[in-house]
């Protein structure tokens, strides 16, 4: 635990949200780190609060200050949450760079796509207009557009979904953050597009040294792409460690459960998929014990009675279940 | 194999083009070529996976299929009966044949409906059955798919992603039909529900012998349903085959491609999905010879100018010059 500080690291961050029903905490105390250079997934189904801790991150949650943060995040050893908004304009975009889901919607369609690059670099920047210029010009060619200087004076309407979403990407390095925190980055990409934005992100890592925290549902590109992961449940962090130990040797049920029910391409066909049964269930209506003792077929009284701990499996994987506590579930690879 | 039985849907030449507008008086300047001469045919109790990225006119053929569409030109035939020339009362059969369970389940459930009413739309429509006859069999029905019978009274608001599902599917069922197509019915889903959704279809299909024609993207979701699989690029079927054998030895180049672009779980050696570059042409300009070849690495130029037929090679129906021509 006491080694050189991480990079980016949260500690018991609960991020609320005020309602009708009261305080619904939509991240519930996880704790988490980024070093230099990694690339981390955090992976989980809708509404598992994956989005909402790394939007919280950035103070980004919500925009009417309806979302309250409580806990820790430092960023290079500097505590994130109180700063002033400010002193968080500075962070965001020049420090910590953030891409979005729909390259679609996330972009102006109004200005061209090299004036949107501009605003970042006007904002964060004390570069000259001419620099500005060629600036925006290497950096779409960073990202694989051809004809980088015609497309900079493209509307949004003008370009295909994958070179929006670089351009996107172009537009978050313009400051060459610290860390890139893509949000479900190519979920809304063909899957050949999608493993085309995937190489690029990779190349890119390895490039420029930034970090990237890539948020997805989809276990396949966490796969192929992490090299940690963070699986994320109801708000809770329940499993979390190298990609290959979390998806090679789950130790937690949910983990095991959304493997299990992925319909492999080795699989046969009409076989029955191994299902999770029930819903997440809804915020207002959390179980007070494990999160997840509503579904899952191993439940004991313990586990509807007290939240589990995180327990250390060997190697930094960890997993919060019961089971594990008690030493049970041991490795079957 | 299947050479002796007769197809329950058969698709010949389908050509769809949707018109541009455009000029000051609005009229045609352009058209979209969304399906370019596509022919098939499904079997009674088979399950066909159509693949293909977005655009490529996967969903603009279910609609056809499915009589909602009428092509630009071809036709399609349903049990013999072109579904596009036929009488009020045979259009009439056929609605409650072929039935659709559509993607999105938030938007394809009229909001202001109960689910009983929903998933009793169908019988209404029908006609000749009692209040309590209908009643019955909309409880029976909303059994079968998993719901419980005190949904009955509730709103399409109340229910999560996979519960709606489950209204549209109930909503298809409840007509009795033979051939249902089910566009991207779980593209919207979770993973774990995902598997639910999956296995209902797969469990129904078999209890009440049904076609499916399952459109998708996610080809390793298609690949666990299909017999048979179509991929389409650019309104093209380029290769149609046996569902193992296609995953087994793709032969047309983008569908290897395709195959190698998807992530696969059990792979963490830290090796990303292989990428096929550029982006797919506008359909408003389709390229010259073989639709794929600007994308293709082992273009020819023969390629550049011809444009390929769908030939059999081996058991399978591909669509390049550069697959086995024997």
């Amino acid at each position: 635990m006491d080694r050189a500080p991480h990079l980016l690291e949260l500690e018991h961050l609960t991020t609320c949200f005020r309602s009708d029903q009261g305080e619904l905490p939509a991240v519930d105390d996880v704790s988490w780190y980024v070093d230099k250079g990694e690339i981390v997934a955090i992976v989980g189904e809708s509404g598992s609060g994956k989005t909402v801790s790394c939007l919280s991150i950035l103070n980004l949650a919500s925009q009417d200050g309806s979302a309250a943060i409580s806990g820790s995040i430092r960023l290079e050893g500097r505590e994130l949450v109180g700063l002033s908004p400010a002193e968080l304009q500075k962070v965001r975009g020049k420090e910590i760079g953030m891409i979005f889901q729909e390259p679609m919607t996330s972009l102006n369609p109004v200005f061209t796509v090299g004036g949107q690059i501009d605003e970042t670099l006007r904002a964060h920047t004390d570069l000259t207009r001419a620099e500005r210029k060629k600036r925006i010009i290497e950096l779409l060619e960073l990202v694989g557009i051809p004809e980088a200087a015609r497309r900079a004076k493209c509307y949004p309407h003008e370009l295909s979904g994958g070179m929006k979403q670089r351009v996107m990407i172009a537009m978050a390095l313009s400051c060459s953050p610290k860390i890139l925190i893509a949000d479900e980055p190519t979920t809304a990409l063909d899957v050949t597009i999608q493993a085309q934005v995937l190489n690029l992100l990779r190349q890119l890592r390895d490039r420029l040294g930034m970090s990237i925290i890539i948020v997805t549902h989809d276990l396949g590109v966490v796969a192929n792409f992490a090299e940690r992961v963070i699986v994320m449940y109801a708000g809770c962090i329940v499993e979390q460690g190298s990609t290959r130990a979390v998806l090679k040797n789950p130790r937690h049920w949910y983990t095991k459960g959304l493997l299990a029910s992925i319909p492999r391409l080795s699989a046969q066909k009409g076989v029955e998929l191994t299902v999770i049964p029930g819903n997440v269930p809804d915020i207002s209506e959390m179980p007070a014990g494990c999160r997840f003792c509503t579904r899952c077929g191993h439940a004991q009284p313990l586990c509807r009675e007290q939240r589990p701990p995180m327990t250390e499996l060997g190697g930094g994987h960890g997993a919060a279940c019961w089971a594990c506590a008690a030493g049970e579930g041991e490795a079957h690879e | 194999m299947s050479n002796q039985k007769v197809p329950l849907i058969q698709a010949e030449h389908v050509v769809k083009h949707f018109p541009v507008k455009g000029g000051i008086i609005p009229r045609n300047v352009d058209s979209v070529k969304a399906v370019n001469d596509v022919s098939l045919e499904i079997y009674p109790g088979e399950t066909f996976g159509l693949v293909g990225e977005s655009g490529c006119g996967k969903s603009t053929l279910g609609n056809i299929l499915l009589g909602l569409e009428r092509p630009t030109g071809g036709k399609v035939l349903y049990n013999g009966t072109d579904v596009y020339r036929c009488g009020r009362a045979a259009r009439k059969k056929l609605r409650q044949e072929i039935q659709v369970v559509f993607q999105d389940p938030y938007e394809s459930l009229n909001p202001r409906m109960m689910v009983g009413e929903l998933v009793a739309e169908g019988l209404n429509i029908r006609g000749g059955m009692s209040g309590e006859e209908k009643h019955r069999r909309v409880l029976d029905m909303l059994e079968q798919v998993g719901l419980n019978p005190e949904h009955y009274n509730r709103y399409p608001h109340e229910f999560s992603g996979g519960q709606r599902q489950r209204i549209g599917i109930a909503r298809a069922l409840i007509v009795e039909p033979k051939f249902i197509i089910c566009d991207e019915p779980v593209s919207a889903l979770d993973v774990s529900v995902q598997a639910q959704i999956l296995n209902l279809l797969s469990g129904l299909q078999k209890k009440y012998h049904m076609t499916y024609l399952f459109i998708a993207h996610g080809l390793n979701v298609v690949k666990y349903l299909s017999d048979r699989i179509g991929v389409m690029y650019l309104g093209q079927l380029v290769e149609v085959a046996d569902s193992q054998e296609l995953f087994r030895s793709p032969r047309h180049p983008y569908t290897q491609a395709l195959l190698r672009a998807i992530p696969d779980v059990d792979r963490v050696d830290g090796r990303l999905p292989e990428t096929l570059s550029g982006d797919v042409p506008s359909p408003l300009a389709l390229p010259e010879g073989c639709l794929f070849h600007p994308r293709c690495g082992q273009c020819t130029e023969k390629c550049k100018t011809v444009r390929p037929e769908l030939r059999q090679v081996g058991s399978t129906l591909v669509r390049c010059h550069l697959c086995g021509g024997s």
